[in-house]
């Protein structure tokens, strides 16, 4: 019931918000600064507050058409519009137009006595002077803490900040003010307790001898807002504060494949290549040819006349040119078109926060499709491996969201490969390849495989990757009795399988021969028997015949022989 | 040489401040530089743009641009011995 309630309120009175300007910040803040209060920022000396408080006075003028008054306690108008020329901000055009104006209260503490009670009228009428002749809706006040170091009535001071605060709310300006860091408390004087709509620590750290800001809204009343530090760079364009880590997972995804340049890996890879938008790790050991893979994917990408940017970190964009050359990848044309765009720096040359920022923006110039950073290992130098991790987590995130596809390429020192290898981000990248190199029989090739590819069918087949003149290509790795075999023990396999396919064909043959041989002698020795069962059968024959014929003969004789007696008994009988 | 003091008061509106920081300004003055000094009083409430060229912040403020050097001295002007020294019309005491 409660919270019902005190939503339906939210939603009425909303807090209005007055926008920065600041590349970020109105992001982090939802909107930008409470309009009409107070904001205090604070941070040390050289954190960026006076140039936060002149974007947030310029920005205003030029973007919102809300003129304002800063006004310096430390530096003169003079200086203070030369030193943020520099940042391109042509502060003494504004002032000519009445959309700014600066005002330098200048306290020279030597020529000042204090005697008995006062009070602080003097700044007031001069602030709503300045506020009311170019009727201004932003007010800077930068440093207000000097008053405290230049008077020493603090017990005046602090009745009469307090009633600065509650008159510039009455004014209806939204003010910036500024405060020295101190060491207990988030500014020297306690400005905070003036202060308690709104409070932004500006942060300056070295690690590791690189320096990175960082802001953070430690307070802010009455609104939602990002309470991590967030990091901010002031380059030639002021302040810009790092995008946010979007904080669900709901990127959109595409199912269009986009090619790795290499034919082959295509193959194993469902034979289309990656998706688009997804995030790729190559990695391997040193001279594995993770650069040469990266070139081809660029290549490919330029060759669909889409756009590329390639952050290299370790050689310089003529050197990869050069080297690439050499495998028949021209990248040089490709530059000269305008889709591919080398950006070399050093790791070291600044922390990397500032690398993010960096990539972020030539991203937002440049409007690739696809990203190269070769090789991530290198940031190592510049930051812990969670620093890395989270850093690329972020860029992995902004680039989905841009469906912009990225390969990484990854050094891995040792040969195990494990899961802490590759700056952790290997959990991250929706597919990895791996390219390592297998040492036997005395020569060193290249192995690939596909350790993952989310979303894909693919190979799970190890394949010997040879980089020759004509580019990269995938061969099968053959598997002996001795395990892969690549390399001249692949060729030596090959050429050993061709021989032992003629050997077998030879052997066949003479097989085949043999067998007809045998059925011909068989056939001659079936022939034989049968011309000797032949003459056998004639000789029974015979026999038989003859038999018969005797038989008959005897026949023939006995009866004669009974004639013969028959004759001889008549004869007698007669007698 | 005669030397003028030349002396502003910057005040905001008619405040118990600021009639105590001309009355006690003009006594001192009377006391000890009877006819030569010009004091101009000046309202920030009415002339506002005047605060931003003596740097004034704090009212009342009596600024003494002549003779040299600058001095300002802020408040309602109790302490007449820091009056006086700020305004060069005593020495700063040495002892």
């Amino acid at each position: 019931m409660a919270t019902a309630l005190s939503t339906k309120k939210d939603t009425k009175i909303r807090l209005q918000k007055s926008p920065t300007g600041i590349a970020g910040l109105d992001e982090i803040t939802e909107g930008g600064l409470p309009k009409g209060r107070p904001t205090l920022i604070c941070g040390e000396a050289g954190a960026g507050k006076t140039l936060f408080g002149i974007e947030f006075i310029v920005k205003g003028a030029t973007q919102f058409n809300e003129p304002g008054v800063f006004v310096a306690f430390e530096e003169k108008s003079d200086e203070l519009a030369a030193n943020v020329a520099s940042l391109g901000f042509d502060l003494k055009k504004l002032v000519q137009e009445k959309k700014v104006r600066l005002d330098y209260v200048h306290i020279e503490r030597s020529e000042i006595e204090e005697t008995g009670e006062y009070d602080l009228d003097g700044l007031f009428i001069r602030l709503g002077y300045a506020i009311d002749a170019i009727k201004a809706k932003r007010v800077v006040l930068d440093t207000l803490e000097n008053l405290f170091s230049s008077l020493s009535n603090e017990a005046i001071l602090r009745a009469e900040l307090r009633r600065l605060f509650e008159w510039l709310k009455t004014k209806g300006v939204t003010a910036i003010v500024t405060g020295e860091k101190g060491s207990n408390q988030l500014t020297r004087q306690g400005l905070e307790e003036y202060v308690s709509d709104c409070v932004i620590l500006l942060d300056h750290r070295v690690q590791n001898q690189i320096s990175t800001r960082r802001l953070r809204v430690i307070k802010y009343r009455g609104s939602m807002h990002g309470t991590n530090e967030y990091p901010f760079l002031i380059d030639n364009n002021g302040i810009s504060v790092l995008p946010v880590t979007s904080l669900t997972l709901e990127n959109k995804v595409s199912s269009q494949r986009v090619s790795t340049g290499i034919p082959s890996l295509d193959n194993m890879l469902g034979g289309q290549g990656f998706f688009k938008g997804s995030s790729i790790l190559v990695s391997g050991t040193a001279g594995t040819g993770k650069t040469s893979i990266a070139a081809h994917f660029a290549n490919a990408a330029c060759m669909r006349r889409e756009r590329c940017i390639y952050f290299a970190f370790e050689e310089s964009p003529e050197q990869i040119i050069r080297n690439m050359k050499s495998i028949n990848v021209n990248l040089e044309k490709h530059v000269k078109s305008g889709l591919l765009k080398f950006h070399a720096s050093r790791p070291t040359l600044y922390g990397l926060e500032m690398h993010l920022l960096v990539i972020y923006k030539m991203i937002q110039e440049f409007k690739p499709t696809t990203v190269i950073l070769d090789p991530i290992t290198n940031l190592v130098t510049v930051g812990t491996v969670s620093d890395i991790k989270s850093m690329l987590m972020r860029l992995i995130d902004y680039l989905q969201k841009e469906q912009i596809t990225v390969l990484f390429t990854a050094l891995t020192l040792n040969t195990i490969i494990n899961e802490n290898t590759d700056e952790g981000v290997s959990s991250l990248v929706d597919a990895w390849l791996l390219v390592r190199d297998i040492e036997f029989n005395g020569e060193r090739n290249r192995g690939m495989y596909i350790m993952k590819s989310r979303g894909m069918k693919h190979s799970n087949q190890v394949r010997e990757f040879v980089i020759n003149d004509n580019g990269l290509e995938l061969v099968d790795v053959f598997l002996g009795p001795e395990g892969v075999l690549t390399g001249s023990a692949r060729v030596a396999h090959q050429l050993m399988e061709k021989t032992e396919n003629a050997l077998k064909a030879f052997s066949l043959n003479r097989k085949d021969r043999e067998i007809e041989r045998k059925s011909s002698m068989l056939e001659a020795k079936i022939s034989g028997l049968r011309s000797e069962f032949e003459s056998v059968k004639d000789e029974l024959n015979r026999i038989y015949q003859e038999e018969e014929l005797k038989q008959e003969v005897l026949n023939q004789n006995r009866e004669a022989m009974i004639n013969l007696r028959k004759e001889k008994v008549q004869q007698s009988t007669k007698k | 040489m005669e030397e003028t003091w030349q002396l502003k008061l910057y005040v905001a509106g008619k405040t118990i401040k600021s009639a105590a920081a001309l009355s006690n300004l003009k006594k001192y003055c009377e006391e000890y530089l009877k006819g030569k000094y010009k004091i101009e009083v000046i309202d920030l409430l009415v002339k506002p743009q005047l605060a931003e060229g003596d740097q004034i912040f704090a009212v009342p403020t009596l600024v003494k641009k002549v003779p040299e050097p600058i001095r300002k001295i802020i408040g309602d002007l109790s302490n007449k011995e820091k009056v006086l020294v700020g305004l060069n019309i005593i020495p700063v005491n040495k002892s």
